[in-house]
Parts: C-alpha cells; structure tokens; sequence
C-alpha cells in the first residue's frame, strides 16, 4: 500500500507530468500529420492502383499496387528500422527543435516519414473501397460535362468517395494515435517512450529509491487512461457518423 | 545504400542465416499460439455480446473497447514489467502471446459479434423451435453459418497479430524484427543493413501476404454473391 501512494506521488511532480504532457502532444501531432499526409498519397495510390490498367499507365498501376501490398503486409516496425537507417534527413532539422536534442529532431523525422509511409498503404486501400461505391455513371456524366480526366476526380469522384470513407478514415486515425506508439521503439519522443523512460528511472520520483510494480501500474495505467479517452472520444464520433449514415439510407 | 549490392553483406546475411531462421520461427510460434488464444477470447466475448444478458453484454463491451483503444506496445510492456517487477518474470514469448492473443481476442469479438448478428433471426427461433439448447444451437445452427462472414475479416486480424509480433522488441524480444535488429547492430554481425532488412521484410511478406490476398478474394466473392442474389 506504501508503495502505491509513493507511487501515486508521482503524478503530483510538475515535472512528470509536464513531461509526458509533451509526449501527449507529440503523439497528436505526428499522427494528425501522418494521417493528412498520407491522405493525400493515398488518394493517388489509390487513383493509380484503380484506373491504370490499360496501356502504358499500366506501370504506375503496377507499381502502386505493389507499394501497397509490400507496405500492408510488413510490420511498421521493419520500416521505421529501415528509415532510420536510410532515409535522409533535410539540413533543417539537424538543429534543436520543440525542445528535442538535434539528434531526437532527425529521428522524429526519419521515424515519422515511416509512419506514413505505412499508413499511405493502409489509407490508400480505404479510398480505393471509396472509389469503388462511386457509380461509373458519375465518370460519364463529368465526360459529357465536358470534364478532363483531372477535374473528374479533382471535383466529381473525390469528393463522393471521401464522403463515404469519413467514417473508415477516422478509425485508421484510432490506428495511428495507437501505431505511432511504435515511435518508441527508435527515439524518446511521444507519449509511450516518454512514460518507459519515467518508468526507468521511477526510483527517484517516488522517493523509495526503487522501481515496484505499482509505479508501472500508475504510470501504464496513466499512458492507458490517455490513450484510450482520445481513441474513444474518435471512436465514439465514428459510430454516430455511420449511426445518422444508417438512418438516412 | 550500405551494402545492397555487396557481396560480402549477403554473404554475412548467409552465414548467419540461423539467427533469421530462429526469428522466423518464433514469431511463427508466437502467432499460432497468439491467434489459438484470440479465437478462443473472440468467440466468448462475441458470444458474450450477443447473449442479450447486459451484465454479460457490458463486460464484452469493456473488454473490446479497452483493449481496441490502447496501443498493443503499452499491453505488452505493462504485462511484462508488471510481471517483472512484483518477481514473477515471464518469458518474453509467453508475454507476446498473451498480449497478442488479448489484444486480437478483442477484434476477433467484433468479427464474431457482427458475423452472429448477421444470420437472420429466424434461424434461431426455428433452431429454438426445434428443441436446440443454446450451446447445440450455437454449435450446429449459427456458427457454421457464420463461418464464411468472418472468415475475411478473421483472416485479416490474424495478418494484423503477425506483423504486431514486432511489439516484443520493445521488451527485448526474440521475434524475427527483433533478431533482424540485433544482426544488424551486433558487434560482430553489425553493417549489413539493406540485406538484412530485405530478408527479413521478405519473411514477413511470404507470411502475411498469401492470407491477405485470400481474404480479400474471399470478400469479393462474398461480394459478387450478393449483389447476384439482390436482383
């Protein structure tokens, strides 16, 4: 019982809690960026994999088709291994940024690149299911409008697909906040690396001088609470979009 | 690139392809007996949430929603610390298959969930009719029909646990990431970055993606039946 007060104290030292307070926000923002980003490739992913089929388009279908498959069938964690190792950081962040070491900063970016990387694949098979529900009706209509191919997508199928994946995507942002975790593997940066790192050196926080198992029930428990009233605060939205969804259909 | 091209990683890569293999094999161990322990945990819950019982009901819900809305990494290391520290240490492959098992059990909940919900009442008013208890009705009447909804979605959860077997680097695992990871930053082994990971994106790609490809084809065809019997 000692024990589980001392660790509770804990979460009164400012200093911990400010702590994993930026870690909170860094697992935020990296996910919002990864999931805008990869968006946005995704949706050519999914463009290319769907309608480059004939001709000499035929290479990029192949092409994306085999980027999505690669990526949705290796773990993240492969690939946040990998662009550590390989990809290239720009010059502009070789410097201290948001409080982090130059070295943290570089990681955060060659780490994040790998979020979305994987997350593309993943978002891309969501817009293709969305692509597929918009009727081909649509593509002749915008034709005898008068639309070339770019309009056509820019302002007739886009936007009737992503209207009807809202509810998917939203749930694939539920996955990042969670796949971004995997962060911690490389660099001490979000929510989930920050609280490992109090955890190892909990003894000096709860003032016994030693780690027990109620400071990894306080200080999990606290990353668990976090987590999960965010994902269930997204996930609460997902199923009132697809609840008023079905009441209209 | 360090070494995609050279001769002398692949053949470091080669001599020891051991560690890969071993890798391999423990994340195949791992998710075997991940997946057992997911189908068991999804088919109570699911069952659990279909009963009309709230008390039971609720306690499904629970289950699902905790679990689905945390990070599988935070599970793994709060298992494995928690059992750490209060003395009772746990193999690190144990440790996957409990959080593994766990935390796909609460998606497999959802898959059964929704695959029971999908069978028309009417079969388990006849099978009630008929003199079927719930456990004979379940067996015999809803869950042989159930089958082929979950199958696609099952299928993909089970790709899921295998690439979420990555989790246990976390607390110093011996999946195959983990074995990659420490080939490549070993003292003796260390530099052949691009083969290794290659190899070991390869293993991973020769597991998951022949079940992938099935599920989907599967959901297809689901799909075209569908549509074929709608008109």
């Amino acid at each position: 019982m000692d024990n589980l007060i001392s660790s509770l104290s804990m979460l009164e030292n400012g200093k911990v809690l400010l702590y994993v307070g930026k870690g909170v926000l860094f697992t935020i923002i990296i996910s919002v960026i990864a999931v805008l980003v990869s968006i946005i490739f995704g949706s050519v992913l999914a463009v290319l994999r769907n309608y480059c089929t004939k001709g000499i388009s035929k290479v990029f279908g192949t092409i994306a088709t085999v980027y999505i498959e690669v990526f949705r069938n290796t773990p993240l964690l492969l690939w946040i291994f990998i662009c550590v190792v390989f990809c290239p950081a720009p010059e502009i962040f070789n410097q201290k940024l948001f409080t982090l070491t130059s070295v943290e900063t570089k990681l955060l970016w060659k780490a994040a690149v790998a979020l979305i990387l994987f997350e593309s694949s993943i978002i891309a098979e969501i817009i293709r299911g969305g692509l597929n529900s918009v009727l081909l009706g649509q593509f002749e209509a915008a034709k005898s409008q008068g639309f070339n191919m770019f309009q056509t997508f820019i302002y007739i199928i886009l936007p009737q697909a992503f209207r009807n994946v809202v509810p998917t995507l939203l749930g694939q942002v539920i996955s990042t906040i969670k796949d971004s975790s995997y962060l911690a593997n490389v660099a001490v940066i979000e929510l989930m690396a920050r609280v490992k790192q109090v955890l190892s050196a909990a003894g000096q926080y709860n003032g016994t001088n030693s780690i027990h198992s109620s400071d990894v029930f306080v200080l999990f428990g606290l990353a668990a609470l976090i987590y999960f009233v965010i994902d269930f605060a997204l996930s609460i939205v997902v199923r009132s979009i697809n609840n008023k969804k079905k009441a209209t259909a | 690139m360090s070494g995609i091209f050279s001769a002398s990683a692949w053949n470091k890569v080669w001599m020891y392809k051991g560690t890969f293999i071993l890798g391999f094999w423990n994340t195949i161990q791992t998710s075997i007996l991940g997946i057992l322990l997911a189908l068991i945990l999804g088919l109570i819950f699911g069952l659990m949430a279909t009963s009309g019982n709230k008390i039971l009901k609720a306690v499904a819900r629970v289950y699902v929603e905790v679990i689905q809305n945390t990070p599988v990494l935070l599970q793994c290391c709060f298992l494995y610390y928690a059992m750490a520290f209060s003395g009772h240490s746990m193999g690190i492959l144990l440790t996957g298959v409990i959080t593994l098992g766990v935390y796909t059990g609460a998606y497999m909940a959802e898959v059964f969930r929704a695959g029971i919900e999908a069978i028309p009442k009417g079969q388990s008013e006849a099978a009630a009719s008929q003199g079927f208890n719930y456990f004979e009705k379940m067996r015999f009447i809803i869950l042989p029909q159930t089958i082929k909804i979950i199958l696609p979605p099952a299928v993909n959860q089970v790709v899921n646990l295998m690439k979420n077997t990555s989790c246990l680097y976390i607390i110093g695992g011996a999946d195959l990431i983990s074995l990659t990871y420490s080939f490549v930053t070993g003292a003796n082994t260390g530099g052949a970055y691009a083969p290794a990971y290659i190899v070991s994106g390869l293993l991973f790609f020769v597991m998951c993606f022949p079940l992938s490809k099935f599920a989907g084809s599967w959901e297809n065809y689901l799909k075209k039946k569908e549509q074929r019997t709608n008109i």
